[in-house]
């Protein structure tokens, strides 16, 4: 892992003042992942993602992005990383085509190169139509696109979004998480942060769970999911046949079926029974209508997890209370 | 700690990039025509009064610069005025409009420095600056030539060319503290009014408080009184004090350059004078030495001013 890891964070802190916006986090990020840091409103995703690329400085421990340290070599790393802060803003009176044009001059691109990757990274949002329109006349959505468009156009290896999603409407949202996934396709890792679980639940490898400036949990949503909400499959089929519902009991690994509605069963189980439950249905010469087994939600993941820390904390400050 | 690759990388496309933005700009444009409309309206005032006066000048050209007629204020003083505001209104907006933009950390994870930026920023309003003024200048010596009708002397353009350039570095010092506002307060109204009240402050207000401040550390000798003098200690306080705001040491400079009978700056000493011929014109590198300190120390005003700025601005957080 460590070996193809893009970034390394180990021990990461960021004082302001005595407030601690990051906590001592260590995370990786392996090449070609998608990862994501989630957590609510001033949890320290900003701060980490600032630190990362060497624009705020680290109060302790250490980075290393791409074996670089953005702290004392920022040019390397900001060369092969693209950066969306949240809010992206442009240069209203300049064209779509012109803004990325003073990037890639900062960046050192030569005049064929850089009409060349800024007409292809225009192309691939979708943005090669407005390209000498004035930004000052897009969307919160079409910014966004335009962002990507630098980072494309950037050949970046890593790719840091901070709340790309954010503002946008549903469409938008999955065109752009659609963009993201093109990024993986292509080998470039990203980082993404957001505060809206669902939205990029579907778009990530792995996930940092946030919460005020630790990472509280950290792996694969699924992974987080069975530890989390006591594991455990759930599974919705919908089909008909006499004495399904005992069949299916029967099944190694289900622990339950309940009925959810008129021929509508649930099982719960601590693997994927979908196959085997299918074959029931089959071997009972029932109809299948449905098949399908839940995702475990992000969103439930950090109710539950929080819900289940707070007593232990209520817990501890009534004894620093008593004492 | 030190740092990888120049301090200086992408300062050529930063520079490019903001001169470009200021020379297109509506607010560039209204300073401009407000500029050349004042200077035409001191220059006719100016050639008027020395149509006028028929008395043999050898140094008819420079007073085009310095002459006023009322109810105008000859050109310089117009000059003295009008360079801050425009420099000013160039500079308040430098840094926080980046930060209000929300531009300003998509720029800086670009591979550059914030030195890059900051002093692209500041040679690029310098440049934009030196443009209007180089122009100023070129329309005043032509209208002069055709107006008056003799050509000035190498002496003559020698002097007022160094002239230029000083008013250039006093325009220097207005902007290195405009942007050092610019990145002090975030809301560039604030900035722009704070960089005005401190400018009418330093202009208009800091000459009389300086007399008045003067005389209160050491109050005026009687004996000086009686005779309708001041009294030397507290004029030369007086002079210090006044000599904090460039508005002062450009004026200074400004006589120095363009009056060539000046011998010295503030209270002339004996000294000063023995074995020489009163109202005798001094070459111009005796000129330019009588007002060097003042030079340099307009000099070291935007020097520090920037450097000021520069170390806020490197640890100031880039997010809004
Ligand atoms: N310049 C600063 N001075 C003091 N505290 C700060 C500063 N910048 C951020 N913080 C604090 O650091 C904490 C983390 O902020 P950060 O912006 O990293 O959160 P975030 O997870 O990105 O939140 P959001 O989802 O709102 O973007 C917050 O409590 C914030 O108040
Ligand atoms: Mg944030």
């Amino acid at each position: 892992m460590s070996q193809d890891s893009v970034i390394q964070a180990n021990g990461l802190t960021k004082t302001y003042g005595s407030a601690t916006a990051v906590d001592h986090i260590s995370f990786e990020v392996g090449r070609g992942e998608i990862f994501g840091l989630l957590g609510p409103n001033g949890a320290g995703k900003t701060t980490t993602i600032l630190m990362l690329l060497g624009l705020t400085d680290i109060s302790a421990g250490e980075v290393s992005v791409l074996g670089f340290n953005p702290a004392r070599e920022p040019l390397s790393v900001k060369r092969r990383v693209g950066y969306m802060p949240d809010t992206v803003g442009f240069y209203d009176g300049l064209t779509a085509a012109d803004n990325l044009r003073y990037t890639a001059r900062l960046i050192g691109f030569r005049v064929l190169e850089r009409e060349k990757r800024i007409a292809e990274a225009l192309d691939r949002v979708g943005l090669a139509d407005v390209a000498e329109k004035r930004v000052g006349t897009f969307s919160r959505g079409m910014r966004q696109r335009l962002g990507l468009a630098e980072i494309l156009m950037k050949g970046a290896q890593i790719a840091i979004l901070d709340e790309p999603t954010s503002g946008l409407d549903p469409q938008a949202t999955a065109e752009l998480l659609g963009m993201i996934r093109g990024f993986k396709a292509e080998g470039v890792s990203v980082l993404l942060s957001s505060h809206l679980l669902e939205r990029v639940q579907s778009v990530c490898d792995r996930v940092a769970l946030f919460s005020s400036g630790k990472i509280a949990l950290m792996g694969r949503v699924a992974d987080l999911g069975r530890e989390v909400l006591g594991g455990g499959y759930v599974v919705d089929i919908e089909a008909d046949g006499a004495g399904l519902a005992e069949r299916l009991a029967l099944i190694p690994g289900v622990s339950g079926v309940e009925k959810t509605g008129i021929g509508k069963l649930r099982l719960h189980a601590d693997r994927d029974v979908r196959p085997e439950a299918a074959a029931e249905v089959v071997a009972l010469q029932g109809r299948l209508k449905f098949l399908g087994v839940q995702e475990p939600s992000l969103e439930a993941i950090y109710t539950r997890y929080f819900e289940a820390k707070k007593p232990e904390q209520a817990v501890q400050e009534g004894a620093r209370h008593a004492a | 700690m030190q740092r990888e690759g120049s301090a200086f990388s992408g300062l050529g496309v930063v520079v490019l990039k903001e001169l470009s933005d200021h020379l297109t700009s509506v607010r560039m444009r209204v300073l401009e025509w407000l500029v050349v409309l004042v200077a035409l309206a001191a220059l006719y005032g100016a050639i008027q009064q020395i149509k006028d006066t028929t008395a043999e000048d050898p140094f008819l050209f420079l007073r085009l610069f310095t002459t006023s007629r009322d109810p105008l204020p000859s050109f310089v003083s117009f000059l003295s005025f009008l360079v801050p505001l425009m420099a000013i209104g160039l500079g308040f907006d430098t840094v926080n409009s980046e930060h209000n933009r929300r531009t300003l950390s998509r720029i800086l994870s670009q591979p550059i420095y914030r030195d890059a930026l900051l002093f692209g920023k500041f040679l690029a309003g310098l440049i934009t600056l030196s443009i209007s003024l180089v122009t100023l200048w070129l329309l005043v010596v032509g209208l002069g030539l055709l107006l008056i009708g003799i050509p000035p002397g190498a002496e003559e353009i020698a002097r007022s060319f160094v002239f230029l350039l000083v008013t250039i570095i006093y325009a220097g010092v207005w902007l290195a503290l405009a942007l050092l506002f610019s990145i002090l307060f975030r809301s560039a109204a604030t900035a722009a009014l704070v960089t005005l009240g401190l400018w009418l402050f330093i202009t208009f207000i800091w000459p009389v408080l300086a007399g008045a401040v003067a005389q209160a550390i050491i109050p005026p000798d009687p004996r000086y009184t009686a005779l309708g003098l001041q009294t030397p200690g507290t004029a030369e306080l007086e002079q210090i004090l006044a000599r904090l705001s460039p508005s002062t040491l450009y004026a200074e400079v400004v006589v120095a350059l363009l009056d060539p009978t000046t011998r010295a700056l503030g209270p002339i000493y004996l000294s000063q004078l023995q074995g020489a011929v009163l109202g005798a014109p001094l070459p111009l590198g005796a000129s330019v030495l009588i007002a060097w300190p003042q030079i340099v120390a307009m000099i070291a005003s935007a020097l520090l001013l920037f450097v000021v700025g520069y170390v806020i601005f490197q640890r100031q957080e880039v997010r809004a």
